[in-house]
Order: structure tokens, then sequence, then C-alpha cells
């Protein structure tokens, strides 16, 4: 044993264990208690005692804890790398250090380390490797070798059946982003003290925020070997460092320097004008007649309808309604049938479902066969006769037929076929206001290039409205 | 002058303008329909306020990226469905373990399994009634429009906070989907420091963030203390709403896209001369159990109305029992029924009693 005093971010009593408690809960000969205390001693020695967060894992060392005066957190099996990623967004000079056994890094948890190491998290992991699981008495582990008998390998463990031992460093090399990778072992006093070298310059790879390290570490479970610690260790170097063998992957990361691009934490003023930015509706000063209005409006996907409902709805919002926008589409995004809800009302509105409709706005053929039955009595239909050239056959209804795809064809854009229906529909209530319309407008065209050309499909639409349904 | 701003957007960005304003520095998300808006909306106004938003790589990665996160003291939140719910069910029973702060919002869909991306309110057992293991409860809102989605996100931090617990949203696909007018909150909150979290500086550094206990002794007094936390919650906190209650013979119990659908339904029937009312939970836990009772009492009917097979109702027929008889109206698998489909249903039983 190299180490001759307690490391000072060692407790002296361990009461995270409860009161008093002095010994540890390894087993004699186990290869953590050594690898705590090369940990342990570097946190004083590099001075990051107060800044470190220690990640425990779901294994015998879960109760790392217990032992080493720093910050604490403990998780889930196998999502040590997971937790460590959501402290190092929240803080940027912790030190973090995840220490994961065989089961929990490389069975359970291959997700969360692959990715963190992808990610290139400015962490260090210790990966400690002991071909077997610790704590719940001796199974298989990934990383157990051909042959080796566990107790759910009790004939020996067969690649053909159980897999193959898993080399994590070799894995870990496959990934672009970490600064560093290398294997240890814990089988001789010599190679102890190579550890501790191994162990430090990953400890200072993070304190110079270079990115992710990752240490693989071999080491002696005797007491599920079913060895005493002296035979443990020369098994160790007979049969576990041939399969894992003991060396250096990599230096430095084969990626740039990452780079910190999180921006300025906005204060209240302008996180206000950053989420209300473009969609305020302006506050209508007309005083709305008492009213509800169903509308569906449906179309090919495509044709603007969703969009068509949006503005739709943020007029009468401007007018002083409650609206309710929903949408629906067929099963497939375009080319189907799409369709938008919307409802506006001078009372709180319940169900935002449209099933009886008291306008329908059909811009295609499918769309008015499907939604026609639906009008309630009284209601109106509005048809998009460029393209619809079936009658409306229902007689209690209004009708009206308005060449919409024609007339939008001049602006080179079809989907303003919506605004030209939607303006003569405004119009033909009695709830259309020039001024409110030009205002909502930009509020709900997507591109702001099209904002012109729907205005001027507007007033087209209006003098169509005045020349031919007046 | 008031600078009070309306916007129409959706259920599902709402919460984002919510979270933003309530303070959460942290969003970890994974993609999933009808859900996925709020990580679009997070990913860009999280990252240009100077928060943080990170994609994980699965909702396992993301509940326990909350953990690390809600450990080290920030505000964090994600927005998932059932399938990412029920991957997440592990970190939440530790985050409950552990007494960590989280928002998660639940964009509910069709289930089991795949299902569909039509809503369904199948996941209030496992919301409301913990979903991970152990004996654990999370505080659970229920919004039923655009404007409760961004409210109650809001409050859900300064709820997490106060008592150390998650704080599902428990919406819908089309409460998610549907825009509204939204106005924004008045105040951007903050979180304070934690006395208990992990700072990584000299006075932090004795704390621990463990959801184990060995000794069974202290396992059992930290689960008893847990059990406390729930029951002081339920006696100091408590949202629903009414709609037509006080002398309601047909009392409606519904929440979120179901209770909008049964506002409707009461509207109608009242102009018909029918006494409905409609008690809309705005949290199912804690849920209005004593005023339920109390409306019972005076009801001929209490109604469940849910899209699931009877999960909130199994609640209100418990409350109910001995006091009024209940009934179920049920949908499944993405199906959202007609207002008219409620209201004859009610109108059949009043002319049956009238008879
Ligand atoms: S079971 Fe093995 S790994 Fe666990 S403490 Fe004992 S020797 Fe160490």
């Amino acid at each position: 044993m190299i180490v001759k005093e307690k490391p000072k971010a060692f407790y002296d009593t361990f009461e995270r264990k409860g009161a008093g408690q002095k010994v540890t809960h390894y087993c004699p000969g186990c290869g953590h208690g050594t690898a705590h205390k090369l940990i342990a001693e570097l946190l004083v020695e590099l001075d990051i005692q107060d800044r470190t967060i220690f990640l425990s894992p779901v294994g015998c060392s879960v109760f790392a804890y217990y032992y080493m005066d720093t910050g604490n957190i403990q998780c889930a099996h196998g999502r040590a790398p997971a937790v460590g990623t959501g402290i190092r967004r929240t803080h940027k000079d912790a030190i973090l250090i995840s220490y994961q056994g065989d089961g929990d890094l490389a069975a359970i948890g291959t997700a969360e380390i692959i990715h963190a190491a992808n990610r290139g998290e400015n962490m260090t992991v210790f990966f400690i490797n002991n071909a077997i699981y610790g704590m719940t008495g001796g199974q298989m582990a990934p990383t157990t070798l051909e042959g080796q008998k566990t107790l759910t390998t009790p004939l020996g463990r067969s690649s053909g059946r159980d897999g193959n031992p898993i080399g994590m460093a070799e894995l870990m090399n496959a990934i672009k982003a970490p600064v560093y990778i290398e294997r240890v072992s814990l089988s001789t006093a010599g190679k102890v003290l190579k550890a501790r070298k191994v162990f430090k310059k990953a400890l200072e790879n993070q304190i110079e925020k270079k990115g992710f390290s990752f240490v693989e570490v071999l080491s002696p479970c005797p007491i599920n070997w079913k060895m005493d610690p002296v035979e443990a260790r020369s098994w160790m170097q007979a049969q576990l460092e041939p399969i894992y063998p003991v060396k250096n992957f990599r230096d430095e990361s084969l990626l740039p320097p990452p780079h910190d691009d999180t921006l300025p934490q906005m204060e209240e003023k302008e996180m206000k004008q950053l989420l209300s930015a473009g969609g305020a509706i302006p506050e209508g000063k007309n005083p709305a007649p008492d009213l509800e209005q169903r509308v569906k409006i449906a179309g090919f996907g495509g044709q603007g309808v969703l969009s068509a409902g949006v503005l739709l709805a943020n007029y009468a919002i401007a007018r002083g309604y409650q609206a309710t926008w929903l949408p629906s589409y067929g099963p497939e995004m375009r080319g189907g049938k799409a369709n938008a809800s919307v409802i506006f009302s001078s009372r709180a509105i319940g169900s935002p479902v449209v099933a009886v409709p008291n306008v329908l706005i059909a811009l295609n053929t499918p769309s008015l066969i499907s939604f026609e039955p639906d009008v309630e009595r009284g209601g109106l239909i509005m048809v998009n006769s460029t393209l619809i050239s079936d009658k409306v056959k229902r007689e209690d209804v209004d009708v009206l037929y308005i060449p919409a795809s024609e007339m939008a064809k001049e602006s080179g854009v079809m989907a303003t076929a919506n605004v030209i229906m939607l303006t003569i529909y405004l119009k033909y209530k009695g709830l259309a206001d020039t001024e409110i319309l030009k205002k909502i407008l930009p509020l709900s065209v997507k591109r702001k290039d099209a904002v012109a050309v729907n205005l001027k499909m507007m007033e087209k639409a209006l003098t169509y409205f005045e020349e031919e349904l007046t | 002058m008031s600078e009070k701003v309306k916007q129409l957007i959706k259920g599902n960005e709402a919460v984002i303008y919510g979270a933003l304003m309530g303070g959460a520095t942290h969003f970890f998300g994974y993609p999933i329909t009808p859900a996925s808006e709020i990580a679009h909306g997070a990913a860009r106004y999280f990252t240009l306020s100077g928060r943080h938003f990170l994609q994980a790589e699965s909702e396992v990665a993301v509940i326990n990226m909350l953990y690390g996160a809600a450990g080290a003291g920030a505000r964090v939140m994600t927005a998932s469905s059932g399938p990412g719910m029920s991957l997440m069910a592990e970190g939440l029973s530790y985050i409950a373990g552990a007494e960590l702060p989280c928002v998660v919002v639940d964009v509910q869909r069709a289930g089991p399994g795949l299902g569909n991306i039509w809503p369904e309110q199948s996941d209030y057992n496992i919301t409301v009634k913990g979903g991970g293991h152990g004996n654990y409860k999370s505080i659970v809102m229920a919004p039923h429009s655009a404007q409760e989605m961004c409210d109650f996100t809001y409050q859900a931090f300064e709820l997490a906070d106060k008592y150390r617990i998650t704080v599902i949203i428990l919406a819908d696909a089309y409460i998610g989907q549907m825009m509204e007018a939204v106005e924004i909150p008045e105040k951007l909150l903050e979180g304070e420091r934690k006395d208990w979290a992990l700072y990584a500086d000299k006075e932090s550094r004795e704390n621990l963030v463990t959801s184990i206990l060995m000794d069974p002794q202290l396992q059992s007094e930290h689960n008893w203390k847990l059990q406390d936390k729930y029951e002081r919650i339920s006696r100091e906190f408590c949202l629903w709403d009414e709609l037509e209650c006080d002398d309601a013979e047909y009392l409606l119990v519904a929440y979120g896209i179901s209770s909008r659908i049964c506002h409707s339904a009461v509207e109608e029937l009242r102009k018909k001369g029918i006494k409905a009312g409609l008690l809309r939970p705005k949290t199912l836990f804690p849920f209005p159990e004593e005023r339920l009772k109390e409306l019972a009492g005076s009801a001929s009917k209490v109604i469940s109305a849910e899209l699931s097979n009877g999960q909130m109702a199994a609640d209100v027929e418990r409350l109910c029992g001995g006091i009024c008889p209940t009934e179920r109206l049920c949908w499944l698998g993405g199906i959202v029924p007609s207002v008219q489909e409620i209201s004859e249903k009610i109108e059949s039983w009043a002319e049956g009693e009238s008879k």
C-alpha cells in the first residue's frame, strides 16, 4: 500500500454511513479502497476538494459518499454520465467524478456513457472493471472473461450464449471527442503508482476544461472471484490483463477544443421582449357583435389551410373575441386533407372541436364532400369555385361560390386564396375591419416577404365583394 | 399603461413562455409527438435567453440530467408523452426519493405501447399515483387551455422548490396543439439558493443528494416524512374550477380536453333546463376531494368524463361512494367525444328520472 496516511478528502469517521463508523464496507483486498484513496489524495493535492461533486453509482461503490468528503450525488444504475451532464450544465467549474463499475457503465449504462463521451462532457470517469458484479453477489458482468465462473455462468461464460468480454476503453476510443483514454491496473504496487499518475492527468484535464477523460481501472474483487487477495492479483496479471491490455489509448481529443457558446442570461425586460417578438396582437377598438362562429377551413395540405385559421383566430382576438384554433391533418402532412377548426365567440369557449360548423370554407372538392353534411342549418358554405365544380346540394344553408384560386393566380402565390376567402367571409358577415386585418396579416403569414402579396389579395377580395356580392 | 401582450400560440409553446418566466434555467428533452413543439420552443428560447437546452439520447438520460441539474440547485424541466413517461419512471422515482424539485410536462397520447398521437388521458395513474417504484407522489396540474399551460408551468417551479417535489403538468394532445390567446406572466421569477443542493463550493460540500438509506429504520423515517409532506400538500394546496355547480343535479367531473367538451355540454343542457354542472380539477394531486363530496351530497348523479378506461373515475367513485350514484363516460384510443354525445347521455338519464 503506497498510501501512508489518510487523505484529507477522506472522512475520519464515516458519519454518512452511520454515527461513529470507522470501517469501510469494502471486502479485504478489494480494489475500491485503493482507487478511492488515490482519488481522495489527488483531490487535496490538486486543491479541488471543495468544488468536487462525486457521482456515486449503483454497485459496491454506491457508498463512495460514506468516505469522500465532497459534495455527493448518488445516481441510478448506469445513469451517472447523464446526471453529470445535468450538473455540468449548471456549474461550469465543478469537478465531476463519475466512478462506475462494470455493470453500471458497461451494461445498463452504455447509452449514457457513450453519449456523454460523444458530447465531450468535461468530466472524469473512473471505470472500475473487476470482471464481475460485486454488490449483488458475483454474477456475470459484460467484462467477465470467457470461461469465467460466476453465479449466472456456473459452467463458465460461453461467448456463444453470453456474449464476449467487452473492452470499454477500446469502445471509447472509437469516439472522437474524448481527450484522454487509458486503462490501468491495480494488480501490483508499481501499477498502482502508474495508476495514480493517470488519475491525476484525468483530473487535471478537467481542471483545464479540456473535456472528457476516461480511465478504465482493472481492479480485484477477491471475494467474488473466490480467491485470496494475493491470488486475485496474480489472476489479474495472468488472465485479465492479456484480455484488457493496460495502456494509453489516447492523449488528446481528435476534435478541436470545445468552446462555450452560452449566451448571457437575459433579464426580465429582454425576456419579455424575446417572448413577445412578432406575435403581439393589437387591441381592437371596434366593439364586436355578440356571436359565436365555428369555422372549418378545409383543403389540401400545402394550401395554407392551417395558417388561414391562424389568421382568422388572430383577427378575432384583435376584435375582442375569445378564439381557439385546432389543426387536423390527414394521414399525410402534405397533399392529403388538412383542416383547421377555428371558434371565436363573445363568451368562454368550451370544446375547441368544430363538429357542427356554422361556417365551412371548402378549398377543394373532397373537403366539400366531407364537411357539407355537417354544416349547421342556416350556416354558410364558401366554395372555392376554381377547384370545385360541384354545387352545394344543401338548401338550408347560404352558399358563396368564389373563384379564389383563379383570383390568387395573379399573385403567383396560390395560398393567398385563403386570404381572399377569409376577407370575403368577414365582409359577408359584417365583421371585416380592414385596418385590423392589415395589422394582423404580418402576424399570421409565416414568410415575411409574402405579406405584401397577401395584402394585395385582401384588397382584391374587397373589390370583388363590392362588385360581385353587393 | 399596461404592457400586457396577447399572443396566439399553441399550448405547447405556452409551456415554454411560462417556464422561462417561472425561472426555469434548464430544459433537457427528447422529441416525441405530440410534445415535440415544447422541445422546439425550448431549443430556441432557452438558448436565446442564456438558459440551457440539451437534446439527450433518450428519456432515460433526460430524467437523469434533470436529477443532476436539480441536485445542483437549478430549476429544471422536460416535456414528453406516454412512451417517454414510461422510460422516465425510474428517474422520477429517484427524484422523489432524493426530494428534488423538477417540472415534467406530459402531453398525453393514446397507449398502450406506441399507440397513436391522438389524445388520451390514460397517464392519470402513472402521474397521479406515482408511476415508478416506491411510495411517492407528484403534484399533478391539469391545464385546459393554452393560458393555463403557461400559467401552471410558471407556478410549477415555485411549487417544486417549495415542496422539493416533481410537479407534472398533465396535458393532452389537444391542449398541446390548440392555439389560443396567451398573456405572458408579469414577473420573471428566479430560484433561490437551496441549502441542501450541490453548488460545487465549500458551503455545500457536506451536501449529499441520495435516495438510498440502507438502515430500514432510517428508510422508514424518510418514507414517513415523504408521506407527511404529501399530506401537508393536500392540506395547503388544491385548485379547481366550477361551472354551474351550486345547484347541479348532474355533476360532471373532467379535466383537460374532456373538461372543455363537458363545459359546452353543460351549457347545452342548461339551455334545455337540465341542471348540469362541471367540477374541473386543476390539480389531480391534490384532488378537490372535499368539494367533490360536498357537491355529490346534493347531486343526483356524479359523472366522470375522461379519455381513459376510468382511471380518474375510480377516484371519483371512491370519494362519492355512499353519497351519490356515479357514472363513467369513457373514450379510448384517441377518440374525442362530441358535445352532443355527452349531453344526449345526460338528457337520457334526466328523462329516465323524470318518468
Ligand atoms: S464484492 Fe468485490 S468489488 Fe465489492 S467490495 Fe467486495 S471485493 Fe470489492
